[in-house]
Parts: structure tokens; sequence; C-alpha cells
């Protein structure tokens, strides 16, 4: 199943596909178009991806996440394309016997999607040019 | 040899396109294509260090030797979540 998708993320049917009757903690983790980012309004959030690579270290994640977690199933989603806010740019499910390891894994998989999936945000709002998130950066995304 | 480049966000907002191939000498390194890349790009001039970088869609080091045919991504600093 491709885990980048430019389709709404449905959390319920990820639940459903991972969850064990074994398994009595589900722990979720949903990433959601927020209105404000460094103080300034935002409108929508275009996610841009290096699809090929994006795909293969989501699946790392989840498979690295397998083992350091072995009674854990985690799936990890992601969206591409315009979101407005409230929409779901990130959806992240982990099922378990217990709920310790579901949050953990929960929490290590939004961790690892920041810090090594090629994707970017290109911000738009009220007044001002479309700029690139540069979470290396204090302030606003800056356009070129 | 010929590696393929291929840019995202700022990136290809500043070079213009998608992707490029190059023509780069046996033995080049990441390091050194980016070195290279830098002195035509005014706004990979400006990053003091180099980003991170693909090559076959793995992660990779600056010390990493290309070879014919490889895939080859600078990444801006990535914002997903």
């Amino acid at each position: 199943m491709a885990r980048l998708t430019d389709g709404p993320l449905r959390v319920a049917e990820l639940i459903a596909a991972a969850r064990r009757d074994s398994d009595g903690a589900v722990a979720a983790f949903v990433g959601v178009v927020r209105d404000r980012h460094e103080g300034l309004p935002v409108e929508s959030i275009e996610y841009a991806a290096y699809g090929e690579m994006a795909e293969r270290e989501l699946e790392k994640i989840e498979r690295e996440l397998a083992a350091a977690f072995p009674e854990t199933r985690t799936l990890v989603r992601h969206r591409v394309g315009t979101l407005r806010v409230g929409e779901e740019s990130v959806a992240i499910v982990a099922v378990s016997p217990h709920r310790a390891d579901a949050f953990a894994a929960c929490r290590e998989a939004i961790e690892a999607v920041k810090a090594r999936v090629p994707i970017w945000k290109l911000e738009r709002g009220p007044g001002r040019e479309p700029a690139w998130v540069d979470p290396t950066r204090r302030g606003p995304g800056r356009p070129l | 040899m010929r590696v393929r480049l291929l840019y995202f966000a700022s990136f290809r907002e500043a070079v213009g396109a998608d992707e490029e191939t190059r023509q780069v000498d046996e033995g080049t390194t990441v390091a050194g294509l980016w070195n290279a890349l830098r002195e035509g790009v005014p706004h990979f001039a400006r990053f003091g260090a180099m980003p991170a970088v693909a090559v076959n869609c793995e992660y990779v080091s600056g010390a990493r030797t290309l070879s014919e045919g490889d895939e080859v991504a600078f990444l801006p600093p990535i914002a997903g979540g």
C-alpha cells in the first residue's frame, strides 16, 4: 500500500488494518495544518515530496519500529498536495498488546518522519509570497 | 561519466529545473559535485555546509564516490509532518 498519498488519510481504516485481537492498545498521531506559523496566518500548505525516496523512508521507519518493538505494528502515512487549515497531513497508528510500546512507537515514528522523510512544505498566507518552510531557521519561511 | 541530478522545493526554484544530467569526472565525490554546483547557483553558495544528499534514494555522506548513472538529490531542509 502506498504510504505517500494525494488522497485523504483515514485513521480508522489504518487502525482496522493494523489491529489484531491480541492488541489492547491503539496509539494514533495525526498531524493537521494549523492556521498560524511563526506568528503569520496560514491559508494552506502544499506538500511536495521526493516520492520514490519518501516511500522507501516511510517503509524503513515502519520496519525499524517493528524490529525495535516486536509486538507492535506501526503504520505511517503522509499526504502530498495542497492542504487547507484543518486538513490532515500525516497519520500514524501503533497497535500493541500494551500501551507503553504503542505510545513509544507512535512517538518515534513521527520524530523519524520529521527527521528523515524528504517532504517539503510550501506555505501560503494572505498578503505574502508563498514560502518554503525551513525548520533549520527561525522566523517565517523566506521566499527566494 | 554522467549522473542525473534531481531538484526539489526551494532548490527546484533556484535552479529552474526538476532535473538535469551532468558530466562528471571518474572519482568525483558527492561533496565535489556540490562544490561544483555552488559555483553556478548563488542560492547554493549561501549554504554554509553541504545539505543532506541522497544517491539512488539512500542518504549518503559527502565522501561517497559517484558512479555512472547515479541519481543524485541534494535536499533542501526537509519539513514533513
